[in-house]
């Protein structure tokens, strides 16, 4: 009899936890964290797709589930636990929504991971969107833009340059300065960015980068980070698919 | 008798051994000597770490500081690796002080020194070099005309001693100025004034957060405003404390920022976060973003980022169409006793590392040297509100005629960027900086987080008063283990901390071999006698 007791109140205990942290979790949808506040806790669950930098035992990570995407800036976590977040690991997120000169990101968040097949994202082809409103609806997710042209930028001596180390030239090789380039469609340029937290020297995409000619046609993938408007981080170039 | 003799080879076996670990070990970490002079004969090749504020002008500076640098010196190299950010260099020379690859020469602040000097003789200290008859500042044997010790501002190359040595010199200084939009602090009835106090500052964001009926800020008829950005909150909170006479820490290091003083300031960040008049930089972005758009009355930022402030600024972060037209001005920092204004006093400073090769630490601080000369301090400020750090600079006729075109364009001479450095220029004597000690750099970090905790709580709906604060202080005094600092007990009588283990273990051994030594004479002796 007391066994059976204490049977039955064990498992009442773990319906009551159980149900104490459903009632925690509240995980929003995508269209509910946009429709968050600034500053309100949020919490979600979603997809590891890159990391973008550990420093000062906080990690900095791209998200995306298959309704919209997340940064999470400067999470809390050890080293190892940065380690454990592979590609395409489901974790939840609780946090705060902040703004930071546009970027809309997940701060001072914890984590959990979750037992659940890993997804990666799809690039969503973009390119149409450049320079509309519409964009930053695809803000912070894998995206892809198709067929730009390089353009030339002007470095410090005034010569005509497929990219530059730093937003105005400013940096050097072998300094692992963000990379800056210029790419064109329909007759408009943008600009495009290699982060070196994300993407540093020595990676293929940075590489890859500083070997652009101007006038190459290509095909550019990153997360579409925003600062004062679009800032795609690019992680990836390939030549334009015919 | 051979049983002890084998005791006896066993441990001089041994303390032989140590002997020469310990010599292994300490190789790389003997204190510099200068040499006598500078062998011309061998080829050197310094590693310089800087960094500019992604300004392709600095770095092209820097660049010709090298080669004509390595012109006059043919034997030198300078390789020099580039940094945007001073905490990426922190971080990389605490990595390679543990591999033994730290770089010859550094830009840096002193609070990061400190830290540096944790490990054993990690620095080159510069005071004999400095006063060097021959490569010293003004030496003999210099091949470039650089300043004397006295031609360098003694404030600025104060602040580069740290304990009882000079460990950096000064490279360039700026303070923090605030940038003022004219145009809206008269439109909302005030008058700009020549030395603002906190209680304006205030006064004026508060009502610049007004709202019309239609959720848009009266003022600029816009979704956004922030009347009152700070960039640096650990400046902030230092500089409010410094001009109220209020502890922060002693020169030894002990902490003494959690005091009632923190507390009523911080409730006063805590009204104005509530009326929406003020925000941070790390909250919101940079203030010269808003303060260009028109969505900020007073930005709060070094001066040198003044080239990034104003309508007609040659740095723009936001686009064109997004850029106000507005009157700007440049003031000191808020005071709260604007007869007694206090600022501090920054800009990066260049140290020196050891070497196992005196004649490489010479060249070292060869180059060093020749970054406080006329030529590189000239240039190098006019890129920005930098004043140069020595008087021989600032009194060149070249410095003296650049000062005299502001406003002449909006590049070289943007009036902005030259009022920002008359600021400093006409205020060294009011500027200070904070004791350097090694968790110096902690406690300034945490200075600042006291600020944005309160900014983001008041934020985030939570509550800021007499019963959280206790509970704050102690978040922050672990999250910067503040607690862990321990203070010095003065210079003439230095903790030196406890010996190394490898000290431990010498001594020890020495003690045992004397001991068996003396074991085996006094058997000796006695054996003598017996017979």
């Amino acid at each position: 009899m007391k066994k059976i007791l204490a049977i039955a109140l064990a498992m009442l205990m773990l319906c009551l936890t159980a149900c104490a942290v459903a009632e925690d979790a509240k995980v929003m949808t995508y269209e509910e964290y946009v429709a968050a506040e600034l500053d309100s806790e949020v919490t979600v669950e979603t997809y590891v797709q890159a990391k973008q930098s550990w420093r000062d035992n906080k990690g900095t990570i791209y998200c995306q589930s298959e309704d919209g995407a997340y940064f999470l800036y400067n999470m809390p976590m050890s080293q190892e636990e940065y380690d454990m977040l592979e590609m395409g690991t489901k974790i939840r997120v609780t946090g705060y929504k902040a703004e930071w000169s546009g970027e809309v990101e997940i701060t001072e968040a914890t984590f959990e991971i979750l037992d659940a097949e890993p997804w990666i994202a799809e690039p969503k082809d973009v390119t149409d969107l450049l320079g509309t409103d519409e964009l930053i609806n695809y803000q912070n997710q894998l995206v892809i833009f198709s067929g730009m042209t390089v353009e030339a930028k002007k470095d410090a001596n005034g010569n005509d340059v497929a990219f530059l180390y730093n937003w105005d030239g400013s940096g050097q090789a072998g300094s692992n300065n963000d990379l800056y380039f210029d790419l064109s469609v329909n007759g408009q340029t943008y600009t495009f960015t290699v982060e070196s937290y994300l993407r540093g020297e020595g990676t293929d995409v940075y590489t890859n980068v500083t070997d652009l000619a101007i006038g190459a046609k290509i095909d550019a993938v990153g997360f579409l980070y925003w600062y004062n408007g679009a800032n795609p981080h690019i992680i990836a170039i390939q030549p334009a698919a015919e | 008798m051979k049983s002890i003799k084998k005791i006896a080879a066993l441990l001089m076996a041994l303390l032989l051994c140590v002997l020469l670990t310990g010599c292994h070990g300490s190789k790389d970490s003997s204190a510099f000597v200068i040499p006598d002079s500078f062998d011309t004969g061998r080829h050197y090749t310094v590693t310089f770490w800087a960094k500019n504020d992604t300004n392709k002008t600095q770095t092209a500076i820097y660049e010709k500081a090298m080669a004509d640098f390595e012109a006059l010196y043919p034997n030198i190299d300078v390789n020099m690796r580039l940094y945007t950010d001073y905490s990426r260099i922190y971080n990389d020379v605490i990595t390679n002080i543990a591999t033994g690859t730290t770089p010859n020469v550094c830009v840096t602040y002193p609070d990061h020194i400190a830290t540096y000097l944790t490990g054993n003789n990690v620095m080159a200290p510069l005071d004999d070099l400095i006063t060097n008859p021959k490569y010293g500042l003004g030496g003999s044997e210099l091949r470039f005309d650089g300043p004397t010790v006295d031609e360098v501002v003694p404030q600025f190359l104060a602040e580069c001693k740290i304990g009882d040595h000079y460990y950096a010199l000064p490279y360039m200084r700026s303070t923090e100025a605030l940038y003022i939009n004219k145009t809206f602090v008269e439109k909302l009835g005030y008058t700009v004034l020549d030395v603002p106090t906190w209680d304006f500052v205030w006064q004026v964001s508060d009502a610049a957060a007004a709202k019309g009926d239609d959720g848009n800020f009266l003022i600029n008829g816009q979704k956004t405003m922030i009347p009152f950005i700070y960039k640096s909150t650990d400046n902030m909170m230092i500089q409010m404390l410094k001009q109220l006479n209020a502890p922060y820490s002693t020169a030894e290091g002990e902490v003494l920022i959690f005091n009632d003083t923190t507390k009523d300031l911080l409730f006063t960040v805590r009204d104005h976060v509530a009326t929406g008049a003020f925000s941070t930089f790390k909250i919101s972005s940079y203030p010269g973003n808003f303060l260009n758009a028109g969505q900020c009355i007073f930005a709060v930022d070094s001066t040198a980022g003044a080239t990034w402030m104003g309508t007609q600024a040659p740095h723009m972060d936001i686009a064109a169409d997004q850029v106000a037209d507005f009157e700007l001005v440049v003031r000191p920092i808020p005071q709260f006793d604007p007869d007694h204004p206090a600022m501090i006093s920054q800009g990066p400073s260049v140290c020196v590392f050891n070497k196992t090769d005196p004649q490489e630490v010479l060249a070292s601080w060869l180059f060093t040297q020749y970054l406080i000369s006329n030529d590189v301090q000239i240039a190098y400020s006019e890129t920005e509100g930098y004043v140069p750090v020595t008087l021989k600079a600032q009194q060149d006729p070249a410095y003296q005629d650049y000062l005299s075109r502001k406003g002449e364009d909006n590049d070289e001479h943007y009036y902005v960027k030259l009022d920002a450095a008359k600021l400093l220029m006409d205020n060294t004597a009011n500027t200070f900086v904070t004791p350097v000690f090694n968790g110096s750099a902690s406690l300034r970090d945490a200075a600042g987080q006291l600020i944005e905790e309160v900014a983001k709580s008041v934020r985030r709906k939570k509550t800021v008063d007499d019963t959280t604060i206790p509970a704050l202080y102690d978040q922050i005094n672990s999250l910067y283990r503040l607690d862990q600092i321990v203070p010095a007990k003065g210079a003439d009588s230095a903790d030196m901390g406890p010996l190394p283990g490898t000290a431990v273990t010498l001594l020890c051994a020495l003690v045992a071999a004397w001991a068996l030594i003396g074991l085996y004479a006094l058997r000796t002796a006695l054996k003598r006698k017996n017979k």
